[in-house]
């Protein structure tokens, strides 16, 4: 059996193993996930961002533990289970290359459930909330029958916006205290919010931030991102660590699918995530084969040259393109 | 930085809620270049075994200060065995009597740890731990 084979087989195994060649961007990774790939399209990739503290581990766990004994409604009105898979991921050292992740400390109570999957991710060097390679590890989850991915970024500032980009419901988690309206009304992570949660609802100020984030939504305008309409943004209080407004946050979870479905929306979704994955590889294999091409030595001489003030960067790459030949 | 010099879980398996030992170690790893998987207290070795497997850990650091080695530590083992992990590193740090150490390394600990060791020996013994695992996987 391929390693793709035992991943589709249910081989936890095999599949721990193969996110772990799919990360390193290893040859045999890939070639599995070629293989694979037909097998996904089927979760619902959920993101989960917001700053650090915010309480987004303690979320995905109390998320995760619902649906797993509650089921998720269906469109037939009725109750089905669901396998959880998380991708969480913490910043890597730029020193060192070294990482603490550390959100399976929050996630302790989904231990010893067959149906749940955790799997921590270093960001390796990446900015926007992301590792490079967390896009092929959910496809990886994607492919293995998770229904749902939950995938948290690190604790995110104001535009680590990637994960809207690979998520089909994206939920930022804000927390009392930590900003007063101006932050609110900024440009950024709040405008890729499908849903807004504020969790720790049982602080003081609680009511005070829920009130600023409605009126910056209200001065929104109704679809900030361009993307469709018809959807609402809901804002939902969570109590995180004691599970309070998590059922209602599930219900969100499933209409705002449904919404996706109903409306379109979740093909058009795909279809730019399916471009900006192709241009995203065609770039990286352009630039090394362009590269690749270059004499010896030619590009750092090059890059000389415009360190010496000789050639502006722009020139720099007329002149690297023509030598390639292209 | 599209590899890591190694995924290691570092866990505190039992009832014993003294953790700056094994924050110690985590820390040192990091900043030794590892990807350092941290699970938190009071572990049981099922979840240990569970992360292990989740996070396809090329070492797993387990620190206990309460005295129950001799029962939780086989149990990981066990765990890993079945799980298809038999081979995986397990180094062991935390209040281990002398007498302990031979039955545990017999057992397949690949080390074991004692108060004041210097962070660079365990550093030492990580590394040689990934390298083993990695050569033979």
């Amino acid at each position: 059996m391929t390693l793709a084979e035992q991943v589709l087989a249910g081989d936890r195994l095999a599949l721990a193993r193969l996110l772990t060649l799919v990360e390193n961007d290893d040859a045999q990774g890939l070639t599995a996930l070629d293989e694979l790939y037909p097998h996904t399209g089927t979760a619902h990739l959920i993101g989960l961002t917001g700053g650090t503290g915010t309480g987004k581990s303690t979320l995905v766990n109390q998320l995760a533990r619902y649906v797993r004994s509650e089921g998720i409604r269906n469109t037939d009105g009725g109750q089905s289970p669901v396998r959880v898979a998380v991708v969480a991921v913490d910043p890597t050292s730029p020193f060192t290359g070294g990482a603490i992740l550390g959100d399976r400390i929050r996630m302790r109570d989904l231990a010893g459930d067959a149906g749940v999957f955790i799997r921590s991710m270093a960001t390796r060097g990446a900015l926007g909330g992301l590792a490079n390679r967390t896009r092929p590890v959910v496809q990886t989850l994607d492919a293995a029958g998770f229904d749902w991915i939950l995938i948290e970024t690190v604790g995110a500032g104001q535009s680590e916006v990637e994960v809207a980009r690979m998520a089909h419901t994206t939920i930022v988690v804000e927390a009392p205290g930590l900003g007063d309206e101006v932050q609110a009304i900024k440009a950024g992570i709040l405008e890729t919010a499908d849903l807004l949660v504020l969790n720790k609802a049982d602080l003081p100020g609680a009511e005070r931030a829920a009130a600023a984030l409605r009126t910056s939504l209200r001065l929104g305008s109704p679809d900030p991102m361009g993307e469709g309409t018809g959807w609402t943004v809901p804002i939902l209080m969570t109590v995180a660590t004691d599970g309070a407004g998590v059922a209602e946050l599930v219900e969100s979870l499933c209409q705002h699918r449904q919404y996706l479905a109903a409306s379109g929306e979740w093909e058009r979704r795909v279809r730019l995530r399916v471009e900006r994955e192709v241009r995203d590889l065609l770039q990286r294999d352009l630039l090394a084969r362009l590269l690749d091409r270059q004499a010896d030595g030619r590009f750092d001489q090059i890059l000389g040259q415009v360190e010496a003030r000789q050639l502006s960067p722009r020139a720099a790459v007329d002149l690297l393109m023509r030598q390639a030949g292209s | 930085m599209s590899h890591s010099k190694g995924r290691v879980i570092i866990a505190k398996p039992g009832l014993d809620g003294h953790d700056r030992g094994a924050k110690i170690i985590a820390r040192a790893l990091r900043d030794g270049g590892y990807e350092v998987i941290y699970t938190g207290l009071r572990q049981t070795p099922e979840m240990v075994a569970e992360a292990a497997l989740h996070e396809d850990a090329d070492a797993v650091g387990l620190s206990i200060l309460s005295g129950a080695h001799m029962a939780l530590v086989p149990r990981v083992l066990e765990l890993l065995s079945e799980q298809g992990q038999a081979g995986l590193p397990v180094l062991l740090g935390g209040i281990i009597p002398d007498d302990d150490v031979p039955a545990l390394k017999q057992q397949g600990v690949f080390a074991v740890f004692g108060p004041g060791t210097n962070t660079a020996e365990i550093l030492k013994a990580f590394g040689s731990a990934v390298e083993a695992r990695r050569a033979a996987t």
